[in-house]
């Protein structure tokens, strides 16, 4: 019953990450792709968890968790960087 | 039987994570402007990989290797960063003008006395001339 629920879960991940990829690729304003590339990066974490429980391995925590700061951290300075062009006041 | 279980259980957190990521990724490709767009992947996509870090402790948990709970560290994580994100993404929206109006004017300059209907994208809609 996993490996059924591990493929639908893959192929909505992916189906979604292709979908943040074309609002990025297409967004008309600034703004939506920073939104684009936020998505981007909480899919991804989505995709590392299933692809832990495909492997039964713990040692994607890491990175997922490296993942999730560094897309905060990039989400905030790329909208500081569009209001002020300056990102730390 | 608990086996029979733990499998129907990590499965359907599988499912319930894999629909509502698919649906934040869907509002943020199908809504209408900016400001509508926003709302999918900030609660959507946020609540879907909750629950498969749900699933994936549980299986973790289930494989016999204990209760690792430093998961939860990524939800946690996760569940307080999504509204600053999102707060600031709208912020940066409103500064820079990106409208929902025809005239590109942002929600905050809406008056009552105007009509309620709501309109459409200006990037959507080709120019009149």
């Amino acid at each position: 019953m996993i490996p059924i629920a591990l493929t639908i879960g893959f192929s909505a991940v992916m189906v979604s990450m292709f979908m943040a990829l074309f609002r990025l690729i297409r967004g008309p304003r600034l703004v939506d792709r920073i939104l684009a590339l936020d998505t981007l990066s909480i899919n991804a974490i989505a995709l590392l968890m299933l692809v832990g429980i495909y492997l039964r391995s713990d040692m994607f925590f890491e990175a997922a968790l490296l993942i999730a700061m560094l897309g905060f951290v990039g989400t905030v300075s790329l909208s500081k960087h569009a209001v002020g062009r300056s990102v730390i006041e | 039987m608990i086996e029979l279980l733990s499998e129907v259980l990590v499965s359907a957190l599988i499912l319930v994570g894999a629909f509502f990521t698919l649906v934040g990724s869907l509002g943020l490709t199908r809504l209408r402007d900016f400001f509508a767009r926003l709302h999918g992947p900030t609660k959507a996509t946020t609540l879907g990989v909750g629950s498969l870090l749900l699933a994936s402790l549980v299986f973790i948990a289930l494989e016999g290797d204990g209760l690792r709970l430093h998961k939860v560290l990524i939800a946690i994580f996760l569940f307080l960063t999504a509204p600053v994100s999102a707060h600031l993404l709208a912020k940066a929206a409103i500064c820079l003008k990106v409208g929902t109006g025809p005239a590109g004017e942002v929600p905050e300059t809406f008056d009552a006395t105007q009509s309620l209907e709501i309109p459409r994208d200006p990037v959507s809609t080709p120019p009149a001339t």
